[in-house]
């Protein structure tokens, strides 16, 4: 294995910079599109990622001016409906997704000491056809309504309830998009998640039993399992869909028997888990960072473990939640709110176990940290929001309203994105050999956490208010004023936030410090190899003997494998 | 910060293997696992709405459980049984006798092939005769959507197959592929077991007189 001090291996290894001369841009182009490596092609799908989060941004920036004020005229009913569901549709497929899969691509086969993932081939298949699927979302501009009917995106919603996706009431092809869009990328992602059960499973370096592997891997293991058990039932929803579409079948024409409620069944069986296939990697994330910030082993590795599994269970069982103002029995009510409440259980004792992990630990406030600590209030305030909803009278009340809204705003922009943002700061020196500035990150951090709470926070109050959500502008009598604006003025906090991030990522690419081996005094194999690692990751094969290799190779006088 | 390398550790504790399993099963079981829940809903779709056609014609209308030539049980001996000759072409392999691979392995094309002609001529009898069509009412959808996704799991295997054939007949394919070649028969067991169930849902439980 190559240690940090070796410097005459990593100038050899380092990509080529601008002194020594870069290759022409058509074979560095040839070079980034026929890749098989892990780190280039999580890197682009990482890259992908951060541009439809963008895009997907702009999106929201526009529904929220449109909704600053009441009686706005700035997009019509129809631009709104086209953005709320191309904003909600990009965010969990096309943000959420493949930067997930792209951290994980990047990180599993580093952090377990192998070469590359199980299938290499399979994971370039599985990256192109994330990026051609989105593609053909977004294409549905130019060619929703056939390219004479000047085109236009979706319009029914990121969930796409039936019938308002029959043919009858979604004329043109802009539904065809979403589900042909979704149902590719789909794929991608299935495969991607075989191919990193099969690595996890198949290709850990000597010494690294399950129980020794990195927290990241282990969650990143019942992601993969959840993406695999999970997507497929999507992708048959949408084939019954597509066929009513195009063959005229009748799965969710009411009018033949067909049952809309079906849909949503199938559509949530999906959907619950995918809501944890998005957080459980933000989770990932900071018991990674937690530990190194706060100078400690992680607290309780192995009930992190158990939590994990059962939260991956459970997510399973818990989806007519979505669906409690349908009108389904009270038994199958008080079921899945039993169920869903379940899930704060093992979700509260991660919580307890990061607190534990900080207390009493020499904490270093470096971005990746704060933005840790930032993931733990935002998430606690979504969960709690969460027990309230899995509540079924209080979901009545405030079901489909702002207040919702706000609750996964909480849960996905305030859990998972800066869980992203974290580890984005904590991983982009391994990934490019560069820090990130440490100023703009903490200017980024305290004007996101401002305009978050701003934006997201004031949501739960007018949903409270009985503000629908979807709607696309309010009469000004209805008290919903100030909140509207104040949601609104958030936004330009955040897309200040956003900039800086922007900014920074590309500074620091090129003019960034030089970020040696290990700039965090970290403990995972990832941070043993050079900063970009070679292509083939490691010089020898890696042997680990607890859970810190990198711990016990600093510390020879006091190795952990003594304690485990 | 030390620069030994960790395998110079004072007694290092228990250094383990890695697992057993290869990454091509774990591949392809995988992607059974993944293949199963898309199936597994297709299927509960249709059983959640047998009963719930209000135009016929309905299944017992319609399906005809025979045992005549090129009818749906005849059909289903045919693929059931390939599954056995696929076993018995890889159990060859693993024993270097290639001939008998060959043998058996275009057994096995040969009656999936039949199994593919028997389901096609079964649907132009539905089609042209009876008048159901994916269109026509809801176990039209149901029963073109699940019949049909297996009948294409079928076709893709028999163009996996067919390649292997052909690779083996030129001479490409030797014992040291085994290993390949049995993961390719996993796939073809699973299109005939997920077909035991998709046989019984539709042919035998939604094929009585629900009204």
């Amino acid at each position: 294995m190559r240690l940090a001090g070796d410097s005459e291996v990593s100038t050899l290894e380092t990509p080529i910079g601008p002194a020594t001369g870069r290759p022409p841009f058509l074979s560095q182009l040839h070079e980034w599109v026929t890749t098989v490596d892990h780190k280039k092609l999580g890197s682009m799908y990482v890259v992908c990622g951060i541009i439809y989060m963008i895009i997907a941004g702009l999106e929201a920036s526009m529904m929220r001016w449109q909704l600053a004020w009441p009686g706005q005229t700035v997009l019509t009913p129809e631009e709104f409906n086209r953005l709320f569901t191309m904003h909600g549709t990009t965010m969990v497929f096309f943000v959420g997704m493949p930067i997930l899969l792209g951290s994980a691509n990047i990180m599993i086969p580093l952090m377990i000491g192998a070469r590359d993932l199980a299938f290499p081939r399979l994971n370039a298949f599985g990256f192109w056809l994330f990026l051609f699927g989105s593609i053909l979302l977004y294409f549905s501009y130019f060619g929703g309504q056939g390219l004479y009917g000047m085109g236009s995106a979706p319009d029914v919603g990121w969930f796409a309830y039936a019938p308002l996706t029959e043919r009858t009431y979604s004329r043109g092809h802009s539904t065809d998009y979403w589900i042909l869009g979704i149902f590719v990328a789909g794929i991608g992602s299935t495969a991607t998640g075989i191919n990193f059960i099969a690595t996890i499973l198949g290709m850990r370096c000597r010494g690294m039993t399950l129980m020794k592997m990195p927290l990241f891997v282990w969650i990143m293991l019942v992601d993969a399992i959840l993406i695999v058990i999970a997507l497929p039932p999507l992708a048959a929803a949408q084939i019954m869909l597509l066929f009513d579409r195009l063959l005229g079948a009748h799965f969710f024409d009411a009018q033949a028997g067909g049952s809309a409620l079906l849909w949503q069944n199938l559509f949530w069986f999906f959907g619950h888990p995918e809501v944890y296939i998005l957080i459980l990697p933000a989770f990932a994330y900071v018991t990674e960072i937690i530990p190194v910030f706060s100078r400690k082993v992680i607290f309780g590795y192995p009930l992190m473990v158990a939590a994990t599994v059962a939260i991956g269970f459970i997510s399973l069982g818990v989806w007519v939640h979505h669906m409690f103002s349908v009108g389904l029995s009270p038994l199958i009510n008080a079921i899945f709110m039993a169920s869903t409440m379940l899930v704060g259980v093992p979700t509260g004792i991660k919580m307890f176990n990061w607190t534990a992990t900080m207390i009493g630990g020499k904490i270093r406030f470096d971005t990746p940290m704060l933005f840790s600590i930032g993931f733990l209030c935002q998430f606690l305030m979504g969960g709690l929001t969460g027990i309230f909803l899995a509540t079924v009278p209080f979901d009545w009340q405030v079901s489909d309203s702002y207040f919702v809204v706000g609750h996964f705003h909480y849960v996905l922009f305030g859990g998972l994105i800066f869980g992203i943002l974290a580890a984005t700061f904590y991983w982009y020196p391994k990934v490019t050999g560069r820090m990130m500035s440490e100023t703009l990150g903490k200017w980024q951090f305290w004007l996101l956490i401002i305009g978050f709470n701003m934006t997201f926070g004031a949501m739960h109050v007018s949903g409270l208010l009985g503000m629908p959500r979807r709607i696309y502008t309010y009469q000004t009598e209805r008290g919903w004023d100030l909140w509207n604006l104040l949601t609104s003025i958030g936004v330009i906090f955040q897309i200040a936030a956003f900039t800086l991030f922007a900014i920074n990522l590309l500074h620091s690419a090129f003019k960034g410090r030089r970020a040696g081996d290990d700039p965090w005094d970290a403990w995972t194999l990832e941070w043993s190899t050079t900063s970009p690692p070679p292509a083939h990751n490691f010089d020898e094969d890696p042997v680990v003997y607890s859970r810190r290799p990198l711990w016990d190779l600093k510390h020879p006088e006091d190795p952990d494998w003594k304690y485990e | 910060m030390s620069t030994a390398p960790m395998t110079a550790y004072p007694t290092p504790p228990e250094a383990l293997p890695q697992d057993g399993m290869s990454n091509g099963k774990f591949g392809i079981g995988l992607m059974i696992v993944s293949e199963i829940t898309f199936f597994g809903t297709l299927i509960a779709a249709y059983v959640f709405y047998i009963g719930r056609d209000i135009n016929p014609p309905y299944p017992q209308d319609v399906l005809e459980v025979s045992i005549a030539p090129f009818k749906v049980l005849f059909n289903s001996v045919f693929l059931l049984i390939s599954s056995v000759w696929i076993w018995l072409a890889v159990r060859a392999m693993r024993k270097g006798r290639m001939g008998a691979f060959i043998f058996w392995w275009a057994l096995t094309v040969v009656c999936g092939a039949e199994f593919l002609v028997g389901t096609g001529m079964e649907w132009y009898d539905m089609i042209v005769n009876d008048g159901v069509w994916i269109g026509t009412n809801l176990f039209g959808s149901g029963f073109y959507t699940v019949v049909g996704f297996h009948a294409f799991h079928v076709t893709m295997g028999l163009i996996v197959l067919t390649l292997i054939l052909i690779l083996a007949l030129l001479g490409h394919v030797t014992p040291r592929n085994v290993e390949k070649i049995d993961l390719v028969s996993w796939y073809w067991h699973f299109v005939d077991g997920i077909w035991i169930v998709v046989f019984s849902v539709v042919y035998i439980f939604g094929n009585q007189a629900i009204t």
